[in-house]
């Protein structure tokens, strides 16, 4: 038995305005820019693929299944600039056939920095979630699924959730498949679904790539390469960015075709299915044990984290960032606290990346900087300026007590 | 191969980029076995004179004693012609210069000779005549030279060069260093545009140091594109001799920001200044040194002084040698805000000596540099938003320095001098 199990992540960071030192005003994120790129995206990506997803399921009659990872940034941009997307969301959620997945709702590293506002972002992920697809999220994937040990226990503890995802690195499998559910190290009940890269990257990465000796890539020599997986695991675990689909890959690489025919011949072969990762989670019993400890995620070649952490000027962004929880969290002020949340956003981190930069690649995607260096700088003046309203608030406050107080105190009357 | 090449200038006596260009260029096509006999006008006066042994060069040229000894450039020699030619300067500089010089000669008041060759007056009445006139000399002392290609730096050299390659049918390369449009902005002096032009189109090849400066060919002088390579100028490491900061006897309590360069339209002084204007109104303890000189210079000073900033700028006149390494070391960045920069070498260097650069996007070094920090010249909100980053966070002055400095490693004159050597091999294989 083999079970095709597709997940597929949507997100679109909150890209942040040009912002100097000179600049005072605390509006941070570049709505124009967001509104533009979202709008694109949605008509490049979401709709069609949206429409031919709610296609596929409707021909399938329930035996396509997919699962969605959504930020919670990138829906309250889909509501503000591209609402038509929800509509096709909300379809894809009424048919059965699809599940939601949780994560941080600002596709942050907060696991990372500060488990308490983890937690915070989670459940506020998990409660949008339900609220706008009637479905309580019960597997969990870490932001670009950076995961170890820790997290996996941290998550089991919180009882919210079934199974965690990551990245089916070589490292952490050695000669073991990722074709199987697996149990992560220090869990009890927690399930671990480990991604196929390789076949995955078939068809996120290398589909267009005409150096590729498989390209072109067809939809029944995939569903050949998913059967030969029969007899030697139970799952195949395609993960993927949403993107992938029209954006990644134009729509003239021939990729919706691609996945319009891709059901039909997967489900050629009798013993395969598709599964949502909560049904492969209740199928499989666990066939072994996972040790995982130092970070691993599924960027790059390197598969760590150092995509987003790696360099001096990432390193010192994000700690100012998670150092100012404190005083963010006393000011009570909601628009500071989500400002604060909202510059935790993974991208802007891997902005500052300089691996690849003189080479440009995939760290180019939709970035609206010419350089880490001008990354880092527009990104710690809006931090600078969001500490100074911290401060601001402080003083304010002491200032509205010292007026309440003057108040309350009856008037002293002169004689 | 060996290579007549025509310059301006060389160092020890340099005014500019281009004499650490030619400088470099030839000492690594000398590693490379070109030989290369180096024409270069020789001050008779002026600033130099005490480094120069004043056997005065008869216009037939002269093995020039004071270049013989320098390290690495066996393969080049070295003859000079008695010229107060200057590179950068203006007709105006020329005039005045030569009067300065009448006057200590005690020839004041009598009329200028126009007629060069006129023997023992090594000069002529004005820049044009000058020009022409180092032409026809260096056409002399090229009737003893033995060799297979011309290649000439910018346009004092143009019209010497055309006469050298006219005569001998030698193929002739021009080398392309600043254009007057990069000079002059928009009141290019029509004289030297002329000479320009036509040594673009005498010429066999062009080679252009950026692409910046091949686009202002093709667009403000009208050349084909075809004819114009580009090769990239290099710098020339200086090793990892780090001083000790004692020994320039500077306190460092305040962050130092550097403008290294001429003082002139060109390089931008004024942006320079509003820029540190604008940094002072969020930062204190920086100081602004503006090393160089020029005909801008008296400009800035009072400039800074409107400003009211006084000071916080200094001044330290033009630098050379060991002054220049000290500065860098003092320097926490160097901004460069170019106005027009078909190069750029003073950056590369400012990298080599580890301190981080904000370089104008109008520039040929934007195109080489990934690790810089890139402005629009006239953005001084911008440069002044850079300058304060840099100087208020330590993880982006160190991350700059560290791929800066790998990066620049990669730029060697011997890079540059192996693509000039293959544009000369071209040129020299018969076609067909």
């Amino acid at each position: 038995m083999a079970s095709v199990c597709f997940y597929f992540q949507a997100h679109q960071p909150m890209r942040l305005r040009h912002y100097t030192v000179f600049d005072k005003h605390h509006n941070y994120f570049d709505d124009r820019g967001n509104a533009a790129i979202c709008r694109k995206v949605a008509n490049k990506c979401y709709l069609p693929a949206n429409r031919l997803m709610l296609k596929l399921i409707r021909k399938h009659q329930g035996r396509f299944k997919i699962a969605y990872g959504i930020t919670g940034v990138l829906l309250e941009q889909i509501i503000s600039f591209a609402p038509e997307v929800m509509s096709t969301f909300d379809a894809l959620a009424e048919t059965g056939c699809v599940e939601f997945l949780g994560e941080t709702y600002y596709h942050s590293l907060s696991f990372l920095y500060s488990k308490e506002d983890f937690l915070e972002q989670v459940k506020k992920h998990s409660s949008t979630i339900e609220s706008y697809f009637g479905q309580k999220p019960r597997v969990f994937r870490n932001t670009e699924l950076i995961y170890n040990n820790e997290l996996a226990a941290f998550i089991e503890s919180l009882g919210l959730f079934d199974a965690i995802i990551t990245e089916g690195a070589d490292h952490i499998l050695g000669y073991r498949s990722p074709d199987f559910v697996y149990r992560p190290k220090g869990c009890e009940k927690l399930k671990l679904l480990l991604k196929n890269y390789s076949l995955s990257d078939d068809i996120a990465f290398r589909f267009s790539n005409r150096d590729w000796k498989q390209w072109p890539l067809t939809a029944d020599k995939f569903a050949r390469w998913v059967n030969k997986v029969n007899g030697n695991g139970n799952v195949v675990n395609l993960f993927m960015d949403y993107e992938t689909f029209g954006e990644h890959q134009w729509k003239d690489t021939g990729i919706f075709d691609f996945l319009k025919h891709l059901p039909d011949e997967i489900l050629k072969h009798p013993d395969n299915d598709f599964k949502t990762p909560t049904e492969v989670v209740n199928s499989y019993p666990p066939m072994d044990e996972v040790d995982v400890p130092n970070l691993i995620s599924w960027a790059d070649t390197e598969r760590d984290t150092s995509a987003w952490i790696g360099n001096a000027m990432q390193s010192n962004a994000i700690h100012e960032l998670y150092r100012l929880e404190d005083e963010i969290k006393k000011t009570a002020d909601k628009k500071i606290i989500e400002d604060w949340r909202k510059l935790q956003i993974s991208d802007h981190f891997y902005y500052m990346c300089t691996k690849w930069f003189a080479d440009g690649d995939v760290h180019k995607y939709f970035n609206p900087y010419d350089s880490p260096y001008d990354a880092y700088i527009n990104y710690m003046n809006i931090l600078s300026n969001l500490k100074m309203r911290c401060f601001l608030h402080k003083d304010l406050k002491k200032v509205q007590r010292l007026f309440e107080n003057r108040k309350s105190q009856p008037e002293t009357v002169i004689a | 191969m060996r290579v007549l090449m025509l310059g301006w200038e060389f160092p020890p006596f340099i005014s500019g980029g281009l004499g650490t260009a030619c400088y470099g260029l030839t000492k690594a096509m000398s590693q490379l076995g070109i030989k290369v006999t180096f024409v270069l006008p020789k001050q008779v006066d002026g600033d130099y004179a005490t480094h120069v042994k004043l056997l005065t060069p008869g216009s037939k040229g002269a093995v020039s004693d004071e270049f013989s000894g320098l390290e690495g450039c066996k393969n080049i020699s070295f003859r000079t012609i008695g010229s107060p030619l200057r590179p950068y300067s203006t007709p105006e500089f020329y005039r005045q210069s030569i009067e300065r010089m009448l006057e200590r000669t005690g020839k004041k008041n009598k009329d200028i000779p126009q007629n060069w060759q006129f023997e023992g007056i090594d000069y002529s009445g004005d820049m044009y005549t000058e020009v022409h006139r180092y032409a026809a000399l260096a056409n002399n002392l090229a009737k003893d030279e033995e060799f297979d290609i011309i290649h000439a730096h910018d346009w004092m050299t143009y019209p010497a060069a055309i006469a050298i390659a006219g005569l001998t049918g030698k193929p002739l390369v021009v080398h392309i260093h600043s254009t007057e449009f990069d000079r002059s902005g928009e009141h290019v002096n029509q004289m030297i545009y002329d000479i320009e032009k036509k040594g673009f189109y005498s010429a066999d090849k062009i080679i252009a140091v950026s692409h910046f400066t091949r686009n202002i060919l093709i667009s403000r002088y009208g050349v084909p594109g075809g004819k114009i390579e580009v090769v990239y100028n290099g710098v020339e490491r200086n090793g990892t001799d780090n001083w000790p900061l004692e020994k320039s006897g500077i306190q460092k309590d305040e962050k130092i920001v550097l403008f290294l360069g001429r003082i002139t339209m060109q390089k931008g002084p004024e942006y320079f200044l509003q820029a540190a204007q604008r940094v002072l109104s969020v930062m204190d303890n920086v100081k602004f040194v503006m090393a160089g000189s020029g005909d801008l210079a008296h400009r800035t000073i009072e400039m800074a002084a409107e400003l009211g900033i006084g000071d916080k700028v200094l001044f330290t006149g033009f630098l050379r040698g060991d002054d220049v390494k000290k500065i860098y070391q003092m320097a926490d960045l160097y901004v460069m805000p170019s106005v027009s920069e078909p190069f750029g070498i003073a950056p590369l260097e400012a990298l080599d000596n580890d301190v981080p650069v904000i370089i104008s996007r109008q520039s040929g070094v934007s195109e080489v540099l990934v690790h810089a920090l890139k402005v629009d010249f006239w953005d001084v909100d911008e440069i002044a938003n850079k300058i304060v980053a840099v100087l208020k966070h330590p993880p982006l002055q160190i991350t700059l320095r560290n791929y800066g400095n790998f990066e620049v490693r990669k730029l060697r004159w011997s890079e540059s001098a192996a693509k000039c050597a293959k544009i000369y091999e071209q040129m020299l294989t018969p076609v067909g």
